[in-house]
């Protein structure tokens, strides 16, 4: 599949912006995080702009972004609406949450329960946005148990770093973060590994004898394209990664979102101050440079059935 | 609502029928319906760079072809595609807008484009490739099964059929209700064993392929004759075009 930029932003900033709100709404009310109003003012901001920076680039890949709102109508079939739904109706008690926090200076309560209440509708938002891939069932690489838990521990991953960073303005030496922090990106380092595995050893039901219900006499094989010059299928479906690329764009992924945010979690939680903020603010950098590649990847590495009626044998 | 309509017994499926045997690949079925649609139900359909290097346009039927078995054995086998309207058609029901939807009376699987975000993902979640982004417009566009023929008053009768259907030299494509049992296409299938493209993937199309059937003139199931034997039979052929020949031939037999 083709890896759009902007849906590929989208992605990974919704998915870092709600996971942050998430992590927000359930341990503010619980009184883990700083109370100051200050910090509630950067951590909320930080979650709403990258939440909405992705919302709106997800709308510049449409063919009539005037018409968006329009994605909002469908929520009991598409997984798309789905998404849309959620995470417009999630600003609601996030808002409220963060009025209640950031101007009265209250986390628990009434506005704590709109803090849990953000925290649901955000999770359930990041496992809309899994879903509009999980559910394509002409995609082996999307549909599949791997995907859904890869957006929640990727998504969690990118919150965490971004909370242990911010938090560091307002605490002289948190430790539960840069812990938490850790154990997220190891525990979506074990996950996408998983994922690998699962697409590099399985592949997908269909291959080109029962797409074209032809094979009684042995090998099919494409002997003809439709069309000599390039169409949508092709440019949207067709694209292809060489594998030599594959190997290494795999190993960017892993050392920029995993090892190495890994490793600065570790200095960010046995140092302290301006060395353990300076590994922090590293952490996040490297995991966004991380996860940009994999969704690209992501993209890239999927195959389309079409494919099958274009000279693929198998997808 | 972009929710699949309610299904019942009897319900009317049209769609198509593909004789895979009778297919010579002359793309005329892509031809007449580029031909239909760009002024049909979807129009327009555009083209890019139409008469130069780097042509790109929107068709709702592309005739591909592959090659069945390898060597002496093999078969050519041409394989016109459009969309299938399929039965459970995931287009529809991914469709954030309602603009994607399936016709409860007939099954037909259209697009009303002016609801149509052109976000894509109907063409992510059909397996079969038959919907194109119509990138001049912004939206999806896709086979109609000709709605504006086959219910068009100002057509003769005859002529109410898909234009690939009506345009088809060798007679490959045919037109009907699959829903009924007993059509004229449901026999078609029913006798020659037409199936479903990826069945596995549980789309259940309406359009049925009719297979090619063994047992043709360079399959398996017929063995060469040695060249002296063909060419002794030629050569007798053409004896018996001659009289005296023939006459001799005839005395020498008794």
């Amino acid at each position: 599949m083709h890896p759009t930029f902007s849906i590929v932003f989208f992605t990974t900033a919704s998915g870092a912006g709600f996971a942050l709100l998430f992590l927000l709404g359930l341990a503010a009310p619980l009184g883990l995080l700083p109370e100051s109003s200050g910090f509630g003012f950067v951590a909320l901001a930080t979650a709403f702009v990258l939440a909405t920076a992705g919302l709106v680039s997800s709308v510049f890949h449409l063919g009539r972004p005037e018409r968006a709102w329009r994605a909002f109508s469908q929520w009991r079939s598409s997984w798309l609406s789905r998404e849309g739904v959620m995470s417009v109706m999630t600003f609601v008690p996030a808002a409220i949450f963060a009025i209640g926090w950031i101007f009265f200076g209250v986390t628990d309560g009434v506005i704590g329960l709109f803090g849990f209440l953000a925290a649901i509708c955000a999770a359930v938002t990041i496992a809309c946005t899994g879903m509009i891939y999980a559910s394509l069932k002409p995609i082996h690489q999307w549909h599949n148990r791997w995907v859904v838990p890869n957006y929640f521990t990727l998504g969690l991953m990118a919150g965490f770093l971004l909370l242990d960073l911010i938090i560091r303005f307002w605490t002289v030496r948190p430790v539960g973060t840069p812990l938490l922090a850790l154990l997220a990106v190891l525990a979506a380092w074990w996950s996408k590994e998983a994922y690998w595995r699962f697409i590099d050893t399985t592949s997908a039901p269909s291959n080109v004898a029962s797409a074209t219900a032809l094979g009684s006499r042995g090998r099919v094989r494409m002997l003809e394209p439709p069309h000599t010059q390039d169409n949508y299928l092709l440019q949207e479906m067709g694209f292809h990664i060489a594998r030599k690329h594959k190997t290494r764009l795999r190993l960017i992924a892993r050392i920029t979102a995993f090892v190495l945010p890994a490793l600065l979690c570790l200095i960010a939680l046995i140092g302290s101050g301006t060395v353990a903020a300076i590994a922090a603010a590293l952490a996040v950098l490297s995991a966004a440079v991380g996860l940009v590649t994999e969704r690209w990847l992501f993209f890239a590495e999927a195959k389309h059935t079409v494919m099958l009626y274009y000279g693929a044998d198998a997808v | 609502m972009t929710d699949l309509p309610p299904t019942y017994p009897g319900q009317k499926k049209l769609g198509l029928v593909i004789d895979l045997d009778l297919c010579v690949g002359c793309h005329a079925c892509a031809t007449a319906c580029k031909e239909w649609n760009t002024g049909g139900h979807m129009a327009p359909l555009p083209d890019f760079n139409a008469y130069g290097d780097g042509a790109w346009g929107v068709w709702f039927n592309r005739i591909h072809s592959f090659e069945d078995g390898e060597g002496e054995r093999a078969c050519t086998v041409h394989f016109p595609k459009s969309c299938l309207h399929c039965e459970d058609a995931a287009c529809v029901t991914v469709c954030p807008t309602g603009a994607s939807y399936k016709r409860v009376e007939d099954g037909i699987v259209l697009v009303n484009e002016s609801l149509c975000i052109g976000c894509k993902l109907c063409s992510w979640a059909c397996p079969y490739g038959a919907r194109e982004f119509d990138a001049d417009e912004g939206v999806m566009k896709k086979c109609t099964l000709c709605i504006d023929r086959i219910y068009n008053d100002n057509l003769a009768p005859q002529e109410r059929q898909p234009a690939c259907v009506m345009v088809c030299p060798t007679k490959a494509r045919f037109f009907g209700d699959l829903g009924d049992p007993n059509s004229a296409v449901s026999e078609l299938v029913a006798a020659r064993a037409g199936t479903d493209l990826m069945p596995e993937l549980g789309y259940r199309p309406v359009n049925k392929y009719l297979p090619p059937r063994r047992g043709r003139p360079h399959g398996e199931d017929r063995e060469a004759a040695p060249l002296s034997a063909v060419i002794a039979e030629a050569q007798n052929e053409a004896d018996a075009a001659n009289p005296l020949l023939r006459w001799v031939d005839r005395l020498l037999s008794r």
